[in-house]
């Protein structure tokens, strides 16, 4: 079975598609594309991009499973990826990870039962002087400590 | 000092392009395209300008290696920016875009290439957005597109998001990744210059070289060669974290002194602590003790140190900080971002990992600094692309600086620093 997106979606492909010489370079673009609508990439994505683009579907899936950032799993409302690398670690990230475990009642890598957050270590998030960093979506936060842990849960949930 | 690479940090108005030409944008870029490319490639190879993402390759000298085969050009910018410790490039694509574009534009004109990317690690969402914004006003003031600035040039620039591998930083895979395949490090040779992005000639520079090259254009490749030292030329943005009371960036010309900038400039080590060492280029790069740090930052400097000046990431860390944990946390990460293709790096760093894994948990035997001395040594020089190095490197560098703390780990069957598990969610 394939995706069946909206129109516009097949429009920003067309768009994209213009940028390259071949067409295969739009896999990742195709996937981003395809994980903003669902939040994660499906299988039926892979046969989409695979017929999009020309390309066998498992060249398309051994792509999609390469990067991290393609989420193969669905994932919660908001995904807290929280920097664990050097320079954020040497300023105290893991005592935020552990707030962020106990606030969540989850462990790293667990999904909330509402479906509302999932929690994940990730690598070094390029903002290393005002670390401990969590980038949530496109909001990045920064200069963490166990104590805002709370407030910033509290937000979200209050959002929705 | 006067500011250059980062003058326009933290002023909104240079995000647009009005604002951006209102500080004086795009004059050089003007200037640029009336002249001839190879008067602009004379420039860059006078300013001594070394590549800023790690390698350090003159640029100048890269760009005259494209061969005149009639081929399709491409310029592909390295905005991967991944080094653990470095946060230079990001802020360069979000608050001065058009700095950057502007490099993009003369630097397409030098080397004859009509179509640049913009290859933007995944996570840098709102540099993505910021770049994908500045590109759409140049087109429609027609900066880009058949006739840049109303001249023959012509040139169209686009952004292309990697998706989450720190291997997409080195340039081969990094042209992999903007194929559409995994990023996977090909084989040297053939250089990029001769086959790189759809087998076409290309020219891979990161961002913080390419933001440079206006500056270069509009004051002289002598001028931009005098800031900084004998063959390697400028200012670099220094980006301090860690321990330091003041961390962030730091525009500085190429050869001033780290103690100065990290004592001094950084307002010293946090509560008064002691120093204990100093990462001076990105995770990748040999540790320094406090004894060894009254050194020029320069390629040639930290090399006469024995370590090296890759992606100017100072990683500053005082006596609270086991080296054990850090040095572990660091395998973690090349084990886990290894592409897998060469034995040597996929196993050792792994092996590397569980060790030291096994010596921070208290569980970790003399034979294992044999074991994990040996594994580091193999790795080297026997793989594809770097990343095995840049494991092996920093381990040996701890081990060696550093024994005497290992060897207490082993003796004490514990931390001597109280920490109890590498992380509970992850022991082995
Ligand atoms: C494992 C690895 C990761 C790298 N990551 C980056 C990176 O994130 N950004 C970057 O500009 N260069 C990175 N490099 C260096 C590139 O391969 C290449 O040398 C550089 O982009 C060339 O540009 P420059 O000469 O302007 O520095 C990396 C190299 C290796 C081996
Ligand atoms: S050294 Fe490591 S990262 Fe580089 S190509 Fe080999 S396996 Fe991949
Ligand atoms: S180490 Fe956390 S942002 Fe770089």
């Amino acid at each position: 079975m394939t995706w069946n997106p909206a129109p516009r979606i097949e429009e920003k492909l067309e768009k994209i598609l213009k940028a390259y010489p071949d067409k295969r370079a739009a896999c990742l673009p195709a996937l981003f594309l395809a994980q903003d609508e669902l939040g994660w990439v499906p299988d039926d994505v892979m046969v989409w991009v695979s017929e999009k683009l020309g390309m066998p579907k498992s060249q398309v899936e051994g792509v999609a499973t390469f990067y991290t950032m393609f989420n193969k799993k669905q994932v919660g409302k908001y995904h807290l990826e929280l920097c664990t690398n050097i320079s954020c670690s040497l300023c105290g990230a893991e005592q935020v990870l552990h707030a962020l475990e106990d606030e969540l009642g989850i462990k790293v890598k667990q999904t909330t039962e509402d479906g509302m957050f999932t929690l994940h270590e990730v690598e070094c998030l390029a903002t290393c002087g005002m670390g401990p960093a969590m980038q949530v979506g496109e909001v990045i936060y920064e200069e963490l400590t166990p104590e805002k842990v709370p407030a910033i849960i509290a937000e979200l949930r209050k959002k929705g | 000092m006067e500011l250059y690479l980062t003058r326009h940090f933290g002023k909104p108005e240079a995000k647009t392009l009005a604002g951006y030409e209102k500080l004086g944008g795009f004059r050089t870029a003007r200037k640029a395209l009336t002249m001839k490319p190879e008067e602009i490639v004379a420039q860059v190879k006078a300013a001594n300008l070394r590549g800023r993402g790690g390698a350090g390759f003159p640029a100048g000298v890269k760009w005259g290696f494209l061969p005149d085969n009639g081929r399709p050009r491409y310029l592909v910018v390295n905005a991967d920016e991944g080094e653990p410790g470095t946060f230079k490039d990001r802020r360069l694509m979000e608050q001065d875009p058009f700095q950057l574009l502007e490099g993009i534009l003369i630097t397409c004109h030098a080397i004859r290439a009509k179509t640049a990317y913009i290859y933007v690690r995944g996570e840098l969402i709102t540099a993505a957005r910021t770049l994908d914004a500045a590109i759409e006003e140049m087109r429609a003031k027609r900066y880009l597109g058949q006739r840049c600035m109303g001249t023959p040039v012509e040139l169209d620039i686009f952004v292309h998001r990697g998706a989450g591998a720190y291997i997409c930083g080195e340039e081969t895979a990094l042209l992999n990744s903007l194929e559409g395949k995994r990023g996977e490090p090909r084989l040297k040779p053939p250089f990029p210059a001769v086959a790189g992005a759809f087998a076409d000639p290309t020219i891979v520079n990161n961002v913080e070289t390419i933001s440079a090259v206006p500056h270069i254009i509009e004051k002289g490749g002598a001028w931009f060669a005098g800031l900084g030292v004998e063959g390697d030329g400028g200012v670099r943005i220094f980006g301090v974290s860690g321990h330091v009371r003041k961390p962030g960036l730091y525009e500085r010309p190429v050869g001033y002194n780290l103690r100065q900038l990290i004592l001094e400039d950084c307002g010293g080590i946090r509560g008064g602590n002691q120093l204990k060492g100093v990462i001076p280029g990105g995770s990748s790069t040999p540790v320094l003790l406090p004894s060894e740090i009254d050194v020029p930052l320069s390629i040639a400097g930290l090399q006469a140190a024995g370590t090296m000046i890759g992606s100017a990431a100072i990683i500053v860390f005082d006596e609270t900080t086991c080296v054990v944990r850090a040095m572990w946390r660091l395998a973690r990460f090349y084990h886990h971002e290894s592409c897998g293709q060469c034995t040597p790096c996929r196993d050792g760093c792994g092996w590397i990992e569980d060790i030291l894994t096994r010596i921070e948990n208290g569980r970790g035997t003399r034979a294992d600094l044999e074991t994990l001395e040996k594994t580091a040594r193999g790795m080297s020089g026997t793989t594809i692309c770097p990343l095995a190095d840049a494991c092996s490197m920093p381990t040996l560098a701890f081990l060696r600086k550093f024994r005497s703390e290992f060897e207490e780990h082993i003796e004490k069957q514990a931390c001597p620093h109280g920490n109890r598990f590498v992380a509970p969610w992850e022991v082995k």
